[in-house]
Parts: C-alpha cells; structure tokens; sequence
C-alpha cells in the first residue's frame, strides 16, 4: 500500500544535509510552505541553496531562515521585499551570492528540469546584462538565448488537498511554483491543508500527480483567513 | 505648467485598450488603469502569478490569503476565471498571447528601448521579476511614466544610461505631459496635454520628436 503521508514537520525534511539545494514554492505568501521551512530552521542545517521566487519578506519563514545564516546562495527573480531588509543586508554585506533570473526564466527553467529537457531558447533577456555571456542564436529573424534547466535536491512546496499517493490540488494563486518545482528536485515534500481519502479527488482536476511527490504533511490550515497585517 | 496626475495618466491608457483585450498590468500606475477600463468592454486581466479573469482589490474583510496579484495585494476573481502554474502564466506572456502589457519606466529610448529593473546604484538591491519575460513576449508594450524625472532630466531619452529590461520592445509612452509612439522614424507625438507646441517638448526632452498631434487629434 502507498501512503506518503508523514504526521510530523521534521520527520518530513529529514534528509536534508547541510549544502543542499532547495526549491521553496510560493509567490510571496501563496503557496509558502510554512511548517516545512521551520521545520527545515530547526534542523539547523545551513551552506544551502534556495530556489524561491522572492527572498523573503517582513520577518516570514525565509526571510528566518535567511537571517539565520543558513543560506549561502538564492536563486530567485525578486529578492526586493517589503517589510525586511534580512537578504539586503546579507546581499550589501557580500554575505550571500545571488543569481538573478527573470521570472519566466526561473519558472520554464524548472519546468525543463522536470521533464528532462536541457535547455532552451527564449527571447527573454536578450540585449540585457542578465543574458551577458550566454549562447545566443538567431531562430526565423529573432534572437534567442540559451537558458539551462535549474534542478534541486528538494522541493518543499504547499498544496491544497492530497490524497494518500501524493496527489494534489492547489487553491487560487498559491498554485504558482508548486507543480513545476514538484517535478524538478530528486524530492519532493508537500505541506498540504487536507488530505482526503483516495478517489475523493477527481482524476480530471488533480494537477500534480502523485508520482511527483515523495511524502506530505497536512496542517489542516484554512487558508481563507489571512492575517492581515498591513 | 499642465500636468495629469497619475489617475488621469490610468484613465488615458484605459481608453485605447480594446474590447476582448488579454491585458497585463505592472505595479504602481500601470495597476490604476484597471480602475479605468470602460465599462461596456469584456477586457481579461492576467497576472503573473497565474491568474486570468482577475478582479478589483479585495474589500477589508473578504481577502483570501491564497488570491493575490504579482504586487501581493489581495485581489478578487471575476466570473470565468482561471488559475494556472508559474511556467504556464510565463508561457502566455513569453508565447506571445498577452495582448497588452503596461509598465512602469526609469527611462524609454528613442528605440523603444526598456530600461524599468534597475538603476546604476551600487546600494540598491537587484530585482527583474516578470519584467523581461513582458517586455520579450507581449504583444503590445505600453509604458506609463512621468516624462521628467524628480530632478527635471527627460526619462524619454536618446540612449538608455540604465541597464535595459529590453531592447526596442516599447511601442507607446504615456505620461504626465504627452502620449508619444516609438515608430521607424523616431518618437511620435501623438497628444499634448500641457501647454506646450512639439518643437518646446523636443527641447525639454532633448532631441527631435515628430509632431503627430493634429492627426492623434482627429483621431480620437
């Protein structure tokens, strides 16, 4: 019988180690997995890498982990945040190495991991200092740069709903990096609302098939109350 | 001097916006002109974060903390909606099926040249985000800016000295004192809305504009 659910946050991130490279879902708040990356805070491992859209922002979970020291690179297309100034600091101080992506960029290059593509060509960033040193050809008139895949150890990612095999259902905007980043790391580990029986979830709506994902945990968060801080 | 304010810069942009338009709009002004849109057309907003069909700003009280736009501010969804994953969001922008965006500028070059992601200074904190994917891949790059920086420089200018997001991507500029088009021949203009004639805009801005305003005029 396959049941990928584990019932606590550490256990869920075992494996771990220090220097890993960690895909992190979310767009902001949607889709940040809250108790996993506390859970991956209080494993206490650190020289890691995290693959996110933004750098954390007004004391969340990444931004603690950025400010723990635990981070020795971010990959990510915005790491300007509102509310802290964690990454600037470390990022002013030369105390943590960025690499830059424009976002459609970071997106299809995860995607391309995740089904074994190599590479592509896009016109994004052609003519820009992010594209300075990168293959470049010319396709039907157009310029195009070479852009590889972005592969991960780990991807901790939120969903939705899950059933026992892992496969999920995502709500609204938090959808965003989950199904991509599923797809592209050696493990995947989901932080879901629910999780309901096999077959609760019809199979034309599931978006990320369970044989993306390694284990989940269910929080029984209800995502229809946001703190609403500012 | 007449200057429109950055409302009266939306409601301009929202005009010449199509009925059926697929339509991205940045953070800052570029967010009003969603405020602007005429009523009697079915016009689909997307947003990056992988939404069609988005509404206004959620009411105090009806927020839902997983529906925001690519500010993070907490937004509405309109009937017909439809959500979607990041690659597939930046596929629609990147494939070319957004019909408009609008953006935000440090400064547009004679050449439609882009440059809106950073600055040249040392301390402040890099950041691209959907920019250059819109700037490639829509079909239709609209810009909203003042013409004049705080410190009175043109922001239309002849050569970018910022680091570009995109090169002759900007096909129309609005701003506080005139609406401008990037064409073959240089920067149209296609509307004053200060008290100036073409030939005192092109000394303000720095170089040789085309006066276009008497057609814009009829035109509209």
């Amino acid at each position: 019988m396959i049941d990928k659910e584990v019932h606590d946050a550490g256990e869920a991130v075992s494996g771990i180690e220090n220097g890993a490279t960690i895909m992190i879902g979310g767009f902001g708040p949607p889709g940040q997995p809250v108790a996993l990356i506390e859970a991956l805070l209080n494993r206490g491992v650190s020289d890691l890498v995290v693959i996110n859209n933004n750098a954390g922002a007004g004391g969340d979970a990444i931004s603690r982990l950025f400010g723990a020291g635990r981070v020795r690179k971010v990959i990510c297309s915005f790491p300007k945040a509102i509310g802290s100034t964690v990454f600037d600091e470390l990022f002013l101080a030369g105390k943590i190495e960025l690499e830059l992506v424009p976002q459609g960029n970071l997106a299809e290059r995860i995607r391309a991991a995740g089904a074994g593509i190599g590479g592509f060509f896009t016109k994004t960033g052609y003519g820009t200092e992010l594209a300075a040193d990168k293959e470049v050809r010319l396709i039907d008139g157009e310029h195009y740069v070479f852009e590889t895949p972005l592969h991960a150890d780990f991807a901790l990612i939120r969903a939705s709903r899950a059933d026992r095999w892992g496969n999920l259902v995502y709500r609204k905007t938090a959808r965003n990096f989950g199904p991509v980043m599923a797809a592209a790391a050696k493990v995947t580990i989901a932080e879901v609302d629910h999780v309901v029986a096999l077959g609760e979830l019809d199979p034309e709506i599931i978006v990320t098939p369970g044989i993306y994902v390694d284990r989940f945990i269910s929080t029984g968060y209800a995502p229809t109350n946001p703190k609403v801080t500012s | 001097m007449m200057r429109l304010s950055r409302h009266q810069i939306a409601a301009r942009v929202a005009k010449d916006i199509p009925d059926g338009a697929y339509v991205n709009l940045g953070i800052g002004v570029p967010t009003l002109v969603a405020d602007y849109l005429p009523e009697d057309r079915e016009i689909i907003l997307h947003t990056e974060n992988g939404m069609l069909g988005m509404g206004g700003a959620a009411l105090p009280g009806q927020e839902d903390a997983d529906l925001t736009n690519a500010g993070k501010v907490y937004v509405t969804e309109e009937i017909g909606a439809s959500y979607f994953h990041h690659a597939d969001s930046f596929a629609m922008m990147r494939g070319g099926h957004i019909d408009f965006c609008v953006m935000g500028a440090y400064q547009v070059s004679a050449r439609g040249d882009l440059a809106n992601w950073r600055t040249n200074s040392t301390t402040s904190i890099p950041g691209v985000g959907g920019a250059m994917d819109l700037a490639a891949g829509a079909k239709h790059v609209y810009v909203v800016m003042d013409l004049f920086s705080k410190t009175g420089e043109s922001k239309l200018v002849q050569n970018c000295s910022y680091p570009l997001t995109g090169a002759e991507c900007v096909e129309r500029i609005y701003t506080d004192v005139a609406v401008f088009d990037v064409i073959p021949a240089g920067v149209r203009i296609l509307e004053i809305f200060d008290d100036l004639d073409a030939g005192q805009l092109s000394t303000l801005v720095g170089f040789t504009l085309i006066d276009a305003t008497t057609s814009a005029t009829v035109r509209n």
